[in-house]
């Protein structure tokens, strides 16, 4: 079946983009307006969160659908095209993302990336810093640039052969593109397992750029994943709530759910290992990371904490819940909303600091882009058919009943 | 309806029936025993109690007959510890996390796993007792009111966090097993013909008709078992990291521990599982349900959690680095450089590199590969242990107090003992106990059985409509 947007949703999407774009124009007003403002750092920040954050989930359906072509799953082909769509932001969620850290890198790290500013290895200077001086060889532009590019360009190109086989299989059938999606798979699962736990450390732990997590990349990981499920299994509502989707029925609602359900265990069993080893064993070099966030984003860091773990625990335990619509709606948004406010604490404690503000400017930055997210996937949906053809599980998938 | 996709290989593989399943599952346990069976009886009797014996002497002598000394307090006792509670690690995945996943293929498994799990675990629990030298006091380690004055745990410490983790761990698999067995024991029950045996599996079988409604309260249970088992399994090696993470330590304290513990715990076990099942499987005639594809999936599986802890190694070796904190870099240039070297490169090559191995689909379908390999995944899981132990302890802040571990002679005997008792337990179960869930695989020979499977398509709605009527019962 092919999709339409609404006009409804069409007027939605343009209603987040533009009351974000005023909302940011009156934030960057505000902010100038103070004598010593902090405009770029904060401006980037945010670019950085934002641009990470819907990329992310993009990156997550994306390994998602790897995940299913691996493990020869068999009930996710009736919501494959709504993965597709959910991971085809990628390209435009990179875009942000790579503009954000090519402005933060000619700005010499706008005091977001401290060692991408030369005084701190400069040994003469009155800013040297002896421990980002040692990480330089890690840690110094031209290495950041190959990685990301890196990084980037691995997961657009399997991105692009997952869409053009799944394409042609609707075309010509046979097994020969299901045994080398099967491939495929398992070979972006390979450099995603390293990808995600050295890009995390990129981006976003060198903001706190003496502090380290053996763990850090994984828990970036598990909050990707748990927001392209809450993704996923909302779209996939909304889309059957419009009678797009006669094959999808509860048990497929149910399965995307119970993702959801698990996800947010596993990432906020990482938080907990994260947090608790490091704040037990209290050793200035890493606690210092945790004071901060307690310090000056209390309210928010553990509020986000409770939100992301308490609500899905609570809330989607039963089997009931998990179908319901209105249910999964709800908690679906608390904790994308919960997520983000994670990322936010993430980059913004490291970067602002105590001078961070949760104001006009991150509000409005969020919502553009978020509509702009929404806005894409919708196009994306209207592509290709939302049913596909010829897939060898296909038939399991529309038999799916748990 | 379920439906299962013809490219699917099939789980039961020639043409069985219903009454085939339970006569090749009751034929071991109903003929007498093969000679072979008695001959690795006794060994493992004798193994065994050579372990239960150097056991009372340390009772007798006290903990210094270990090879322990000032700076090493912790080595071969903790080592095997949680060397055994990994591979107490495999039966409860199976059975609770590959349920949640509908993964038929654990039912030629779960069983035994599930033993062998329950096993592992009695072993591990053996090292904390003993290493308190006074067996008889070992209750201290539960919050007991008592009149001894301030004796009371201490609830800061992952050590008793571990206590609760275990025994829970413990008596939800032994629980979750046994649920499962049930039936299966009033199968055998009713086909006994000796009074004795009769009698004993009727009482095992806990009265089992096999009404609709039990049925129902079976699969109820069941899934709240899976449930509340699936968290088990993360909480238990969780905490078993714990009790290094949460210290001072460089080499021990490292935020990843958890969940790689973890995979090298599922890591482990699926080796025990296959090392068991190659064996299994021939000795009894069971090759029609544990055959190629099984193997297969169960290599895939320590394939993908040997690469998950070889990507947590080499994590922790380059933060050991990035971290720029001296006594990190010290520790994990120590492991790969220091006396210990041998050790580190043992686990590193056995660990991370030989489940790479089974990117070959030919080598992942041979069983002699895959029993070579699984042995050398236990040998390597072991030598983790020893690495992040004794490696990470023997030199001290204090070089005046480095050193190194050699073990007694009373070390090695009481894991070797232990690998005897366990492979005694083992082989009862193996003899006495239906070592496939009977009732599970006939829900799965019509749709995953070879010669339905291969029946013309015609033919295949005839056994739909069938199939329709009972099918509510499957999950």
């Amino acid at each position: 079946m092919e999709f339409k947007i609404s006009k409804k949703a069409n007027l939605f999407t343009i209603i987040l983009i533009a009351v974000g774009v005023v909302f940011t124009g009156l934030g960057i007003a505000c902010e100038l307006s103070h004598g010593e403002n902090h405009f770029a750092q904060r401006f980037l920040a945010n670019m950085l969160i934002d641009g990470f954050y819907f990329f992310a989930i993009g990156l997550g359906a994306l390994f998602f659908l790897a995940l299913q072509y691996a493990t020869e799953t068999g009930w996710y082909v009736a919501v494959k095209r709504i993965i597709e769509s959910v991971a085809l932001y990628l390209p435009y969620g990179a875009g942000i993302l790579l503009l954000a850290l090519l402005i933060i890198t000619f700005l010499d790290g706008a005091h977001i990336y401290l060692w991408m500013d030369s005084s701190h290895t400069d040994p003469s200077s009155a800013h040297y810093d002896a421990l980002i001086d040692k990480k330089s060889f890690y840690l110094n532009k031209m290495f950041f640039w190959i990685r990301t590019a890196g990084y980037i360009l691995t997961y657009i190109l399997f991105l692009r052969g997952y869409r053009k086989r799944s394409l042609q299989e609707d075309a010509v059938g046979g097994t020969d593109i299901h045994f080398k999606n099967y491939k495929k798979g398992a070979t972006f699962l390979v450099f995603f397992a390293v990808f995600s736990s050295t890009s995390a450390w990129d981006w976003i732990m060198s903001i706190d750029v003496h502090w380290y997590s053996t763990l850090f990349g994984w828990y970036v990981f598990a909050g990707m994943w748990c927001t392209a499920m809450v993704t996923l299994v909302t779209l996939t509502i909304y889309l059957r709530g419009k009678g797009y989707l006669p094959h999808v029925n509860d048990s497929h609602v149910h399965d995307l759910a119970k993702w959801t359900f698990a996800t947010s265990f596993l990432w906020s069993y990482i938080w907990f290992s994260q947090f608790m080893l490091i704040w037990y064993a209290n050793i200035p070099e890493e606690v210092t990371y945790f004071i901060t966030r307690i310090e000056h984003f209390k309210l928010l860091y553990f509020g986000m904490f409770f939100v992301n773990f308490a609500f899905p625990m609570l809330l989607l335990m039963s089997r009931d819940a998990k179908r319901n619509a209105g249910v999964m709606v709800f908690v679906g948004l608390l904790i994308f909303f919960g997520h983000w406010v994670d990322l936010y604490v993430m980059v913004m404690a490291g970067s602002m600091g105590e001078n961070a503000k949760l104001g006009l400017m991150e509000i409005g930055m969020m919502l553009a882009v978020f509509g702009l997210f929404i806005r894409i996937i919708l196009i994306n949906l209207t592509k290709a058919p939302l049913m596909v053809k010829n897939h060898p599980y296909l038939d399991e998938s529309l038999h799916h009943d748990i | 309806m379920h439906k299962e996709a013809a490219i699917r290989e099939p789980l039961i593989l020639g043409h069985k029936t219903y009454g085939d399943i339970t006569n090749d599952v009751c034929k071991p346990i109903e003929d007498k025993a093969p000679k072979t069976w008695y001959v690795l009886f006794t060994i493992a009797l004798i193994i065994g109690l050579y372990g239960v014996g150097s056991i009372l002497y340390l009772l007798g002598t006290g903990i210094g007959v270990w090879g322990l000394n000032k700076t090493i307090g912790w080595a071969w006792d903790i080592t095997n510890f949680v060397w055994w509670v990994g591979i107490g690690h495999a039966g409860t995945l199976i059975s609770a996390v590959l349920l949640l996943f509908r993964q038929k293929w654990r039912m030629a498994i779960n069983r035994s796993a599930e033993a062998m799990t329950i096993f592992a675990v009695f072993m591990a629990g053996t090292y904390p007792l003993i290493h308190m030298g006074r067996l008889w006091v070992g209750y201290w380690v539960f919050p007991l009111p008592n009149q001894f004055g301030s004796l009371w745990v201490n609830f800061n410490s992952p050590l008793l966090w571990d206590v609760f983790a275990i025994s829970t761990y413990l008596s939800v698999s032994v629980v979750f097993w046994y649920i499962g067995l049930i039936p299966d024991f009033a199968t055998i029950r009713d086909r006994a013909k000796k009074p004795v045996a009769k009698r004993m599996y009727s009482i095992l079988s806990f009265g089992w008709s096999g009404r609709a409604k039990q049925w129902n309260r079976f699969e109820l249970v069941s899934l709240v078992l899976a449930g509340l088992a699936t968290p088990l399994v993360f909480s238990v090696h969780s905490i078993v990291s714990f009790d290094f993470a949460t210290s001072v330590i460089p080499g021990w304290h490292t935020t990843i521990f958890p969940p790689y513990f973890v995979a090298g715990a599922v890591f482990s076990g699926f080796a025990m599982v296959q090392t068991l099942m190659l064996i299994m499987r021939k000795a009894m005639n069971l090759e029609a349900y544990i055959h190629t594809r099984h193997i297969e999936y169960m290599n895939i599986v320590i394939m993908v959690t040997g690469s998950i802890v070889g990507v947590a190694y080499i994590t922790e070796l380059f933060i050991s680095w990035y971290s720029g904190v001296e006594y990190e870099g010290y520790a994990f240039l120590n492991r790969s450089t220091g006396p210990y070297w041998w050790a580190y490169w043992s686990m590193m090559t056995c660990n991370v590199v030989s489940p790479q191995l089974m990117w070959v689909r030919k080598l992942r379908r041979s069983m002699l590969f895959t029993f070579f390999i699984s042995i050398v995944v236990n040998i390597g899981m072991w030598f983790e242990r020893y690495v992040i132990i004794v490696t990470s302890i023997h030199r001290d802040y204090l070089p005046a107090a480095w050193s190194m571990h050699y073990p007694s002679h009373i070390d090695i005997s009481i894991y070797l003992g232990t690998i005897g008792l366990f492979f005694v337990f083992f082989l009862l179960f193996a003899r006495y106990f239906p070592v496939l869930p009977i009732a599970e695989l006939k829900t799965i020979l019509k749709s995953s059985g070879e010669y339905y499977k291969n029946l013309p398509d015609d033919h295949h709605h005839d056994d739909e409509h069938e199939d329709s009527h009972h099918n509510t019962n499957n999950h």
